[in-house]
């Protein structure tokens, strides 16, 4: 595995089924009466992030809390672009204090690649501007994998703001990478102009699509975008390519919902649609830990399986060590 | 590479007479060319060295007229942090300019005389390399009101060349009156055309890269539906319209379009849109972030054939210099442009000649004699200014004939280096080309007669 995590473009396919064996693995770890393993211990995670988003934040935190790495959370929010301290300081800061991983979140594409240019530890995108959000593809991939048994060869429909959405890009990249063939649906305004050289398909008719479909994806709209004119109105977006009771019905009865959050109830979803059985709206959250904790894992302590050193009890992780460290 | 020494002071050295030996005029067959009394005396073979006449064994070079820029951002006044007249035009002379067009959004604004005059009387005291500037079209570049063109053209810079450069002339009726007022003193437009509705935000160029990064795309339409507008206009009214930094493959066919039409378009193109593609954002480096953006391959290709092929009139660097903390940033928070008087030669060289798309007359034209022309330096013009030193007229572009005022460059095709921004004269860094392998090498710039860069170094 490379030594950062930017784009799920940088995993290849043993990488990525690597990350989701370990995240199975780790997985169990939240069914223990300890949740925390020493794995990380003496390690330090920063979580920098220049957008509010406390569900990601709290995500990594976690993730980090349970491999017993100290957490440092650098709330950065407005001091990034025309005000205060540049991206290169603080990464010179963080360096200084010897951060050994940085997730970072940040408005602008491109943020943790430049970053990735100033620090010395590994960096994790945990979502930079309209680009990608690695980490939510290798969660939604693990929760496919858990509900459907494998993707290789699953068809997966994603719905809504495609050329805004990093979640959409990091999807495209990492399905594809693990054999799943991807439809992306949504108005033709927006898609990127170059979308037909994606590895996926595209569509303009949800209802067309859906009974071909094991996985639907919708996608947060956000609403600036009807201000721009990317589509007419909020009920017009909603009729064409919202997910309501009547168009689930056409989905093959294994099939699945999915949404990366937040949601808006009434807008790309339904709120009968977000509470079905079929939804995975909250093991979607629950599947980000694990998957964050095998990815920083795998990014700082080496590319070794999970399993001989935490699963089993090696000398590594030792249930009196595990006992010692909750105490 | 000089054969003799220097003979004192600098102000004696206009009054040098100079024997070059063995050049190469436009990349023709070897002569002799005099230099003396700012002018080129004699040219021809076995010439024999006039009295106290200084030798360069010059055989390998080749000399082309001193270059000219249309399109150079010297920065001051207003932000001296990134470039002053001074370090620009020293930089311009080591890259073999002899003259150079200061746009006019500096920090006030080029928009009056009194502002044109002082980069034009800094350009005098710098005195390596003649400043023209250029007039802003609207007040405070606001594209709401037209600045005093008529001021700034009567004025001691005798302005010719007018632009709101970085940004476009987007309002038709105001561009259509900025190109029939400056008929009445011989102006040109200079229109940097990005049509603002279609590019807001926008940091790339729109296509498979732009998607995959995740950057917002500026279109290739946005400068083409101005182009074409403005050709438009242009021919209504009857007035010159010069497009800068032409930047698109579908730029160059309505370009062509226009010229077939005889109507009075002239268009530009940098170096880096002859070499560099988007392909280089993927680093998410904003060295290589610029307005207009790099483009595709097929645009740079058909970018080189239309200069090739004369559709594309000559190259303008489009030099545009940052300090490094507004680059050493995220993408989208840095300042578009880069810098390039130092490396434009030698980026044609590798783009233009090296692929036998142009000879070194075809870059004496498109380098010097074209840009002088729509910069009326080459005494075409009925209202040529006398602003020269000594009453002579600041003529440049010329063929280097007897006769002609001796600016010219003399550059060896056979060097080739690596690109280190540390060694440039230019106060900023942010050129694309660092690291880059090129061809060439500039050796000496006379201005006027006297050298302003001798063995590839300032004399001063």
């Amino acid at each position: 595995m490379k030594r950062h995590l930017i784009s799920a473009a940088d995993l290849s396919r043993d990488d990525a089924l690597l990350i989701l064996d370990t995240a199975e693995e780790l997985a169990q770890v939240a069914d223990r009466p300890i949740r925390k393993l020493p794995t990380l211990r003496g390690r330090t995670v920063v979580n920098l992030f220049y957008e509010d988003s406390t569900r990601t934040r709290i995500s990594f935190e976690a993730a980090a809390k349970r491999l017993s790495a100290d957490v440092i959370n650098f709330s950065a929010k407005g001091s990034s672009v025309a005000k205060g301290e540049s991206l290169k300081d603080t990464a010179l800061t963080l360096e200084a204090m010897g951060s050994d991983a940085v997730v970072i979140r940040h408005p602008a594409s491109g943020a943790p690649h430049r970053l990735a240019g100033w620090v010395r530890g590994s960096v994790v995108n945990a979502g930079d501007g309209t680009h990608e959000h690695p980490t939510q593809a290798l969660l939604d991939a693990f929760t496919m994998r858990r509900r459907l048994g494998r993707i290789d060869g699953l068809r997966v429909t994603i719905v809504g703001d495609v050329l805004h959405s990093r979640v959409a890009r990091s999807n495209v990249l990492l399905l594809h990478t693990l054999g799943a063939e991807v439809t992306l649906v949504a108005p033709p305004t927006l898609l990127p102009v170059a979308v037909s050289a994606w590895p996926c398909e595209v569509s303009y008719d949800l209802s067309g699509t859906l009974p071909k479909s094991d996985v639907v994806m919708m996608l947060r709209v956000q609403a600036e975008r009807m201000s721009a004119a990317y589509f007419p109105t909020v009920r017009e977006y909603s009729r064409r390519y919202g997910l309501d009771a009547e168009r689930m019905a056409l989905l093959p009865d294994h099939a699945i919902v999915m949404h990366p959050g937040p949601m808006n109830r009434g807008v790309e979803i339904a709120a009968e649609v977000a509470d079905s059985p079929r939804s995975t709206i909250v093991e979607q959250v629950a599947n980000g830990v694990s998957v964050r904790m095998a990815v920083l894992y795998l990014l700082l302590s080496g590319a070794g399986p999970a399993l001989d050193e935490i699963g089993t009890g090696s000398p590594a992780a030792t249930e009196a060590e595990i006992a010692e460290v909750a105490r | 590479m000089t054969g003799a020494g220097q003979n004192g002071a600098s102000q004696n050295r206009a009054s040098q007479t100079w024997l070059i030996r063995g050049i190469r005029r436009a990349g023709g067959p070897p002569a002799d060319l005099i230099l003396s009394g700012g002018r080129i005396a004699d040219a021809g073979p076995g010439l024999s060295a006039p009295p106290g006449a200084q030798v360069l064994d010059a055989a390998g070079l080749i000399a082309l007229p001193g270059l000219v820029d249309l399109h150079t951002h010297l920065r001051e006044p207003g932000r001296e942090d990134a470039e002053t007249v001074e370090t620009g035009t020293r930089a311009a002379a080591l890259g073999g300019y002899t003259a150079v067009h200061a746009m006019a959004n500096t920090d006030p604004v080029a928009d009056t005389a009194g502002v044109v005059e002082q980069i034009w009387r800094l350009g005098r005291e710098a005195g390596v390399c003649d400043v023209r500037p250029v007039g802003a079209v609207t007040v405070g570049l606001g594209g709401a009101q037209l600045a005093e063109l008529g001021a700034m053209a009567d004025s001691a810079a005798r302005v010719r060349v007018f632009s709101d450069d970085g940004r476009c002339v987007s309002d038709a009726a105001l561009m259509r009156r900025a190109l029939e007022y400056v008929k009445a003193f011989d102006g040109v437009v200079a229109q940097h055309a990005q049509e603002p509705r279609l590019t807001d935000g926008a940091q790339m160029n729109e296509g498979e890269v732009s998607g995959l990064l995740g950057l917002s795309g500026w279109p290739a339409v946005a400068e083409e539906a101005i182009i074409a507008r403005d050709c438009l206009l242009a021919a209504h009214v009857g007035s010159a319209l010069h497009v800068c930094h032409v930047s698109t493959a579908g730029s160059v066919e309505i370009l062509r379009w226009a010229k077939a039409k005889g109507w009075r378009v002239t268009a530009e193109v940098t170096p880096h849109h002859l070499l560099l593609t988007d392909e280089l954002a993927a680093s998410y480096d904003p060295v290589f972030k610029v307005n207009p953006p790099l483009r595709t391959r097929a645009d740079v290709e058909a970018l080189r054939a239309a200069l090739a092929d004369g559709t594309i009139d000559c190259v303008a660097t489009d030099h545009a210099p940052h300090p490094a903390e507004d680059k050493e940033t995220e993408w989208q928070a840095a300042a578009f442009g880069m810098t390039g008087l130092e490396t434009s030669l030698r980026v044609v060289h590798a783009a233009m000649v090296e692929t036998g798309l142009l000879d070194w007359a075809g870059v004496a034209d498109r380098m010097s004699v074209r840009p002088a022309a729509i910069g009326q330096l080459n005494g075409s013009a009925a209202a040529s200014g006398s602003d020269g030193p000594g009453g002579t007229a600041p003529l440049h572009g010329c063929p280097l004939e007897p006769g002609a005022p001796a600016n010219l460059v003399l550059y060896d095709p056979a060097a080739r280096s690596i690109v280190d921004p540390a060694q440039q004269a230019s106060r900023s860094r942010n050129t694309p080309f660092a690291g880059l392998d090129l061809p060439g090498q500039v050796v000496a710039t006379f201005l006027r007669g006297t050298p302003t860069v001798l063995d590839g170094k300032l004399t001063r």
